[in-house]
């Protein structure tokens, strides 16, 4: 639309007198307020944002009187206070541990056990296979809530709830019908001539796995890591049903929904403890950007 | 976390996917000794079977448990039938949370689509894109918990004389000239309050996908619909929101699953107070509250029943892919 009368010149044969007549029109009367439109939405979504963090670096006295954004006029009065008092005060400096605890080994045990199941499922053939992955897609609808009182009794009996084993096993069995999906259907891509050379040359299923399918999937991998780490990171739900009230296990999320009930309007920590749970996963989001976008939107469909 | 989970991290992060590795070379060292008929037979089920294992104990076997404890009574010792059912959808408050659902499944729904939509549009008309659509984007990086925290923030309330500090009501009381409102408590507007959270996040979702879609639309359509003097409305609604249609229908199906799901927010911003509940935290908190698993599995029940019809429709879909792979 607006970018092809950039490319049109370049493309001698092309009759531009349509789009010449009417580009100029389009420009005046449609971009003014397109772009008014797209900044003013664009704005909308970045001030929720933006004033969490400018309220986090203010000191609790004002945030209970004056809107955050008085902040940005002179006198500037700003502090780390409340980050140091959430860190110290409040376990979370203990609940982001717990959260990277909890976090790392549910993604990469999930990665693990899915990539070896969805190579099958991709290249093997093997009674049920069809009706075993059509069983897959279905769990991916599924609510977890229907999941949640049998496993919790089954990980009372056994000893793992409470702590992080349950919550571990649990990431990854939820995780593995998503992780299975997205890898078979990524591993089925692969031209199929390299596995027929590789099988030519001797190689057999677990040579070709670890020295073809891994290596031509990374990309893949990333972003399904990224998918599974901050939907584990972010997640309230399964901490909150296996681990229990137990505060030294809390993750971050589970640690702050519980200052929301304690401190009710008191901002100027809920703020800074939020930022800080944030921090990671937008770090994350701005340095593997293409990654994270490609993990989040083929992912969101996971029960 | 204490020093002595380090050994346990270590091993979950290091030692299973290493004796992973291990089972599927020993295995397939065991297998290559068998008769050559029996090889092809045996080896898939070695490469599914621990997957096939964690999905069975953990998503079917509860599943089914799960629609047999939800016949049982209270403790779980006798046998009541629907009883369970019929005491749930008699109770009003369960009652609110479905209308709740059902609040979710169509404003959800329908605002985070639109408002893909416009923006992808928009945005694919400007040299700005990027930093826009990640702008836009960033929220579906953070968890619902924090975003709670920003929304709470946002729409906080206070007495009408007193300075506003909360941004909505800071702006209804000052541009609007308006009495402040509760947001989150007032019966009026406070589930819309908590939908517009997660419309919030999800947008960027919908834009992204929406986007992609969109640049596989070939120009020549909506040129030849210029030239037949087509107004910039009517290629956007004659021609390419029809294109966009089973794009989405996807992003959609995905959006209804998560409105029947919604629980981080409303456990974070009115712990479903003030008739905000919603179907999958009074599950939850008739599990812990209560501790009345007949009931809390009664409405899981029912949460599962509501995703059945998009389940179907995903699992045609996949067929359908597969059928012209």
């Amino acid at each position: 639309m607006s970018v092809a009368p950039v490319a049109a010149p370049s493309r001698a044969e092309t009759p531009i007198v349509v789009e010449a007549t009417k580009e100029p029109r389009r420009f005046t009367l449609g971009s003014l307020p397109l772009n008014l439109a797209l900044i003013l939405l664009t704005i909308i979504w970045v001030v929720p944002t933006l004033g969490l963090l400018v309220s986090s670096f203010r000191p609790g006295f004002l945030i209970s009187r004056t809107g955050w954004w008085t902040a940005l006029a002179p006198p500037f009065q700003f502090t780390l206070q409340n980050y140091s008092d959430v860190l110290q005060t409040n376990n979370l400096f203990t609940s982001f541990i717990n959260s990277l605890t909890i976090a790392i080994p549910a993604t990469v045990m999930p990665i693990a056990i899915a990539s070896f199941a969805a190579y099958a499922f991709a290249w093997m053939r093997f009674p049920l296979r069809n009706w075993l992955f059509l069983l897959l897609v279905g769990l991916l609808a599924v609510p977890l809530q229907m999941t949640l009182i049998p496993v919790l009794s089954l990980f009372k009996s056994l000893g793992l709830s409470g702590n992080f084993f349950g919550v571990w096993i649990a990431h990854t069995a939820y995780g593995l019908p998503f992780a299975i999906y997205l890898l078979r259907n990524f591993f089925g891509a692969l031209p199929g001539d390299l596995f027929e050379s590789a099988q030519i040359d001797g190689a057999g299923p677990v040579t070709m796995f670890f020295r073809l399918v891994l290596p031509l999937s990374v990309p893949a991998l990333a972003s399904l890591a990224i998918f599974q780490f901050l939907w584990t990171w972010n997640d309230l739900l399964v901490a909150l049903v296996y681990l229990g009230s137990a505060p030294q296990f809390a993750p971050m999320t589970v640690t702050i929904a519980n200052l929301v009930n304690s401190l009710g309007s008191g901002y100027e920590l809920l703020t800074a403890a939020a930022f800080i749970s944030m921090a990671l996963p937008l770090v994350v989001f701005l340095a593997l950007q293409r990654y994270f976008v490609r993990g989040m939107t083929a992912g969101a469909v996971k029960g | 976390m204490s020093l002595d989970w380090i050994p346990y991290l270590i091993g979950a992060v290091v030692g299973v996917p290493a004796a992973l590795i291990l089972y599927i070379i020993g295995a397939d060292w065991l297998i290559r000794r068998l008769p050559d008929r029996l090889q092809p037979r045996l080896r898939p089920w070695v490469w599914v079977v621990p997957a096939l294992i964690l999905v069975a104990a953990l998503l079917i076997y509860p599943m089914i448990a799960t629609a047999w404890i939800s016949l049982l009574s209270k403790d779980g010792t006798r046998f009541v039938g629907l009883a369970n059912f019929g005491s749930v959808l008699t109770d009003n408050s369960v009652l609110i949370a479905i209308r709740n659902n059902i609040y979710w499944l169509v404003f959800y729904t329908g605002l985070v689509l639109v408002f893909g939509l416009i923006l992808a549009v928009l945005a694919d008309r400007v040299p700005y894109e990027g930093p826009v659509k990640s702008l836009i984007f960033m929220p579906m990086a953070i968890s619902f918990v924090a975003a709670g925290v920003i929304w709470r923030f946002m729409f906080s309330y206070q007495p009408p004389g007193q300075p506003q500090t909360g941004t909505l009501n800071a702006i209804w009381t000052s541009v609007f000239q308006q009495s402040p409102v509760a947001w989150l408590i007032d019966h009026r507007v406070n589930n819309f309050a908590l939908i517009f959270a997660a419309v919030w996040v999800w947008t960027g979702f919908a834009m992204v996908i929406t986007s992609a879609a969109l640049k596989g639309i070939p120009p020549e359509l909506l040129e030849a619909a210029r030239v037949d003097g087509a107004t910039e409305l009517q290629v956007f609604f004659r021609v390419t929101v029809p294109l966009l249609a089973p794009t989405l229908t996807v992003i959609g199906t995905t959006l209804v699953i998560f409105a029947l799901k919604a629980f981080d927010l409303v456990y974070v911003m009115t712990g479903g107070f003030y008739d905000t509940d919603v179907m999958a935290r009074r599950m939850y908190g008739e599990m812990f509250n209560n501790q009345n698993f007949g009931t809390s599995a009664a409405i899981a029940m029912l949460l599962l029943l509501a995703v059945v019809p998009v389940l179907i429709f995903n699992l045609r879909r996949f067929q359908f892919q597969e059928a012209i792979r």
